[in-house]
């Protein structure tokens, strides 16, 4: 059986973080033993050889490392199986954390994936984060002190009063820290948030200062050693997120846990945003065909190395449109595309505006 | 059942809109018996929704109308409908043909309006007994002695026993029955003269053909006659006979000179049964037509197209159904590099083109964009010869063009005096040329200018009314054509010519409005993927310009925890954006932005 990926949703956090829109709530303690019984059931039914594994969350590290070597233990995992787990820095940083990465590590945990957003604590706390800088250092810290020292610093663009010197300190931050991948995205005040309905209040850098910062951070990434190889993504040389790869390059992963989704044997289906409902065994949503050439497409180009004409022809058995290609030599002009022998790239520029480019390029 | 003809009285309506025209006919229905009160619905001669709702008559409709009379006697009165608008100036003077006596309506507290004057010489030019009726009495702002005093001074016709009524209310209506029938002449009838009857309206219904409406003049017709169009040669077996009621047509053995009826022969198109063409039989054909028939020609032209390209046949079908009632509206295809398919269709004028927009939407549910309006230019090129124009995509290079005419027209204005000031204005701003001025009354004025026609089908009518609060009315008709410096606007996005955008314009009003043409593009369009130089140019100059702006961020940054769904949502909801866009090469134009140049009026 080929392996494929396995993302765990642990949908429980301390505290709403304003900007966040992913599925969480706070616990009560019998509810996370619940819903940790039931993840292992539907791990042991799906059965099942993985060779990336990611909890995500919510906080998955809220649960504890105990409940984490649980779940794993019932994963069966190839033997370079990249397995990740998202931490809270207040959780596992924090001077009185109880959080043990050693039995994290022992459970096969090799990735650790932490949200510092920024450097400056002021930033931090307009956007609602608990904790400070030194809860980052203390937590990175302690996962390479238990032989975890693959570390992944999560940044934001465009956050209230950011500026290009703040961000340049975010970002030595990474450098200083260790960290082998970056994730940086542009604050995007989602509709079901808290900053959504204060969103009138906040001091946003606008849409042109944003993308200065966005270019920047391309920039100074890759100064500080990670280079960018997808639209919010940068490592590196070899620490690209292998399961987060498995995503844009439409391969299949079982996804398990509330609002968990997963795309496996060509379908695509996702559990509810419910614990209760997961708990309860509720079977997941059924959403249609998944894989098509579009899909692939559209995944693909936001990949630095973008759509690699080999590759598809490999996987659909013909040859790229000519239409996009056509399209995509007049969208070069503007500086927006790079259209190569082998591949379709998008530009930094072309990332900025990849919605517009990649409907464009796969318009009929 | 048959009345001597000395008993028959053929007659129409003439008013001012919104003086009260189809209320006062469905009071005379009422009055005569000739519908059950359960079955009357306000103004049921007007047929059309639309008709209804914007209170004017479109169609012409007639109804034959029973009436006891105080002298005892039963009388026949055929009303005669007639279109209440400029735009259908010809069909009214038909439909005036058919009658002897003209019911003239004047609104108690308006007055002599536009309309009022303008269809009252129309009637006094076909000899028509003229019976002035002052209505809406019960209105507190009514003044009927002063309104029978303006229509003496202004008309000359005497008032001293008009009937002041309240349609409305119904007060007063038989003494307008009364005057029908006691003024108005019977018609003059030779049943034995070859037939000659006159065409008022014509209508296409689905299982008979078209009914065609007619008065006849001289000589009979019944069925199994080989009936003869003398205009259009065409020739049908009459299949029925008959007489129109209100509710129902009433089939008879044959029609008569001086009746009104309606006859039907399996004929499948209105084009072939011209309003003021004249019916004769093949067995015994009248030598001459009845006088008046002219081909009614479009004089405003516009480009109809589907705002979804897959519309395309459902549009094409809706302009020949609209068509087989409707032989004043042409149609031809054309295409648009940026509007795809369409049709060049003309119209009447700029209300006509209305009706047909509207109706288009409203009974075809289709979803149009319409270009510009434009009337017929005639140009004079160098080599001598001269083309007449209704596209400016054909407008022909400007070095082979000697000069250019435009169609004028001779406009009067009624309005209060309070409002000379900002009417003439408004005049002099459409290029218009100061005739004369009458005072009607001290309070009320006539104005008279030549105007182009050009620039009365831009909003002249809607501006008009803004500026003196709704007192003004207007009239039109065309008058000739004139030498003027004319230009043809082009629109360039990205450098490509958007042809739909294309306008001929006065010279003198070119760079103001190739500015606000420029600044209405640069506000509408969205921002895309690179930037868009905007620029207007007459021939190769280019004499405005704006540029949209490139888009910097369209993202979605964060696609991870394998929720693509969402992705694709966004797709959709982009793929669902674009379906409203126009492509121009490159550039996405939304319908919206589009729709605001070709709206671009005096207030923008």
């Amino acid at each position: 059986m080929k392996p494929i990926g396995l993302y765990i949703h642990i949908p429980f956090c301390n505290g709403k973080c304003p900007y966040c829109d992913f599925y969480s709530v706070t616990p009560k303690q019998n509810v996370i033993n619940d819903y940790v019984g039931a993840l292992c059931k539907k791990i042991d039914e799906a059965g099942g050889v993985y060779d990336t594994v990611y909890f995500g969350g919510g906080t998955p590290s809220l649960i504890g490392a105990d409940n984490i070597a649980k779940i794993m233990s019932h994963i069966n995992r190839t033997p370079d199986c990249e397995a990740t787990l998202e931490c809270n820095p207040s959780d596992t940083g924090a001077v009185n954390s109880a959080f043990d990465f050693e039995v994290a590590a022992k459970s096969g945990i090799n990735r650790i994936s932490m949200g510092l957003q920024s450097a400056d604590n002021a930033e931090r706390k307009a956007l609602g984060r608990r904790g400070g800088c030194d809860d980052v250092e203390r937590a990175i810290k302690r996962a390479k002190a238990a032989g975890i020292d693959n570390i992944s610093l999560d940044l934001m663009l465009g956050v209230p009063n950011q500026t290009a010197e703040s961000l340049k300190k975010s970002i030595d931050f990474c450098k200083n820290s260790g960290a082998k991948h970056v994730s940086a995205y542009m604050l995007k005040i989602e509709e079901s948030t808290p900053f959504y309905r204060i969103k009138d209040t906040l001091v946003l850098p606008d849409e042109d200062a944003t993308c200065d910062l966005y270019l920047l951070a391309v920039e100074e990434l890759k100064k500080a050693g990670f280079e960018q190889y997808e639209i919010s993504n940068f490592s590196v040389k070899g620490f690209e997120s292998r399961h987060n790869l498995k995503y844009w390059r439409c391969e299949e992963y079982l996804g398990i846990g509330a609002a968990a989704h997963s795309f496996k044997n060509g379908k695509r289906f996702y559990y509810e945003r419910s614990i209760d409902k997961f708990i309860s065994d509720i079977p997941p949503i059924d959403d249609g065909e998944g894989g098509d050439e579009e899909e692939y497409i559209m995944l693909a180009l936001r990949l630095s190395e973008g759509l690699i004409f080999e590759n598809y022809k490999k996987r659909f058995g013909k040859f790229v449109s000519e239409n996009l290609v056509k399209k995509a030599e007049e969208l070069e002009k503007h500086g927006l595309v790079n259209v190569t022998n082998h591949n379709i790239s998008l530009t930094v520029n072309g990332f900025l505006v990849s919605n517009s480019v990649i409907y464009s390029l796969i318009e009929q | 059942m048959a009345v001597s003809k000395d008993k028959i009285r053929n007659f129409c309506i003439i008013a001012h809109i919104d003086h009260g025209k189809s209320t006062l006919a469905d009071r005379l229905l009422e009055k005569t018996k000739s519908v059950a009160l359960r079955d009357m619905t306000a103004q049921l001669l007007d047929k059309m929704d639309l008709e209804r709702e914007r209170g004017i008559t479109i169609k012409a409709h007639a109804v034959k109308l029973d009436y006891i009379a105080e002298d005892g006697e039963e009388y026949v009165l055929n009303l005669i409908d007639t279109p209440g608008h400029v735009d259908f100036n010809y069909e009214v003077s038909r439909s005036l043909a058919a009658c002897e006596g003209a019911v003239l309506i004047i609104d108690a507290s308006q007055g002599v309006e536009a309309q009022t004057l303008a269809n009252t010489y129309l009637a006094l030019d076909h000899d028509l007994e003229i019976v002035p009726v002052i209505n809406k009495i019960d209105l507190p702002s009514a003044d009927p002695d002063r309104v029978a005093a303006e229509v003496e001074d202004v008309i000359g016709l005497d008032c001293s026993e008009a009937p002041r009524v309240s349609a409305k209310t119904g007060v007063n209506i038989e003494q307008v029955l009364e005057k029908i029938v006691k003024d108005m002449p019977a018609p003059e009838a030779n049943d034995d003269a070859p037939l000659r009857a006159l065409i008022f309206d014509s209508v296409y219904d689905s299982y008979k053909g078209v009914i065609v409406y007619v008065r006849v003049k001289e000589g009979k017709i019944k069925p199994g006659d080989t009936m003869r169009m003398m205009a259009t040669g065409a020739e049908f077996t009459v299949v029925e006979t008959g007489y129109m009621r209100a509710t129902l047509p009433e089939p008879c053995k044959e029609l008569t000179a001086g009746e009104v009826g309606y006859i039907t022969a399996s004929i499948k198109t209105v084009g072939d049964a011209r309003v003021g063409d004249t019916v004769t039989t093949v067995e015994n054909p009248a030598a001459e037509p009845l006088p008046g028939y002219r081909k009614v020609n479009p004089m405003v032209f516009c480009g109809v197209y589907p705002a979804d390209g897959a519309d395309y046949e459902n549009l094409r079908d809706a302009l020949e159904k609209l068509q087989l009632n409707d032989a004043a509206l042409t149609f031809e295809p054309e295409t648009s590099g940026a509007l795809g398919f369409g049709f060049r269709c003309g119209f009447l004028g700029l209300l006509h083109l209305e009706i047909i927009q509207e109706r288009l939407e409203r009974e075809y549910d289709l979803d149009l964009v319409t270009t510009v309006p434009s009337v017929v230019y005639k140009i004079n090129l160098t080599d001598g010869t001269m083309v007449e124009i209704d596209n400016p995509t054909h407008y022909p290079d400007p070095a082979t063009i000697a000069s250019c005419e435009e169609p004028f027209t001779d406009a009067h204005i009624y309005a209060p005096t309070e409002y000379v000031g900002t009417i003439m204005d408004l005049c002099q701003d459409r290029r218009g040329v100061f005739k004369n001025m009458d005072y009607i009354t001290p309070e009320r004025v006539d104005i008279h200018y030549e105007l182009p026609l050009n620039e009365i089908i831009y909003d002249f009518f809607d501006s008009l009314k803004s500026r003196t609060r709704g007192y003004a009315s207007f009239d039109y008709e065309i008058r000739d054509y004139r030498k003027s410096n004319l230009v043809k606007l082009d629109v360039l996005l990205n450098g490509d010519i958007v042809d739909a955008l294309s306008f001929i314009i006065h010279a003198d009003k070119a760079y103001p409005k190739a500015r606000k043409i420029a600044e209405k593009l640069k506000d509408n369009i969205p921002r895309q993927m690179f930037e868009i130089p905007i620029q207007i140019g007459i021939g190769g100059k280019i004499i405005a310009r704006e540029t949209v702006k490139a888009m910097r961020k369209d993202v979605l940054a964060k696609c991870y925890g394998g929720d693509i769904t969402r992705k694709k949502k966004l797709l959709e909801k982009q793929k669902e954006g674009k379906k409203r866009m126009r492509h121009f090469g490159t550039v996405e134009v939304p319908q919206e932005a589009f729709m605001a140049v070709l709206k671009l009026d005096d207030n923008d």
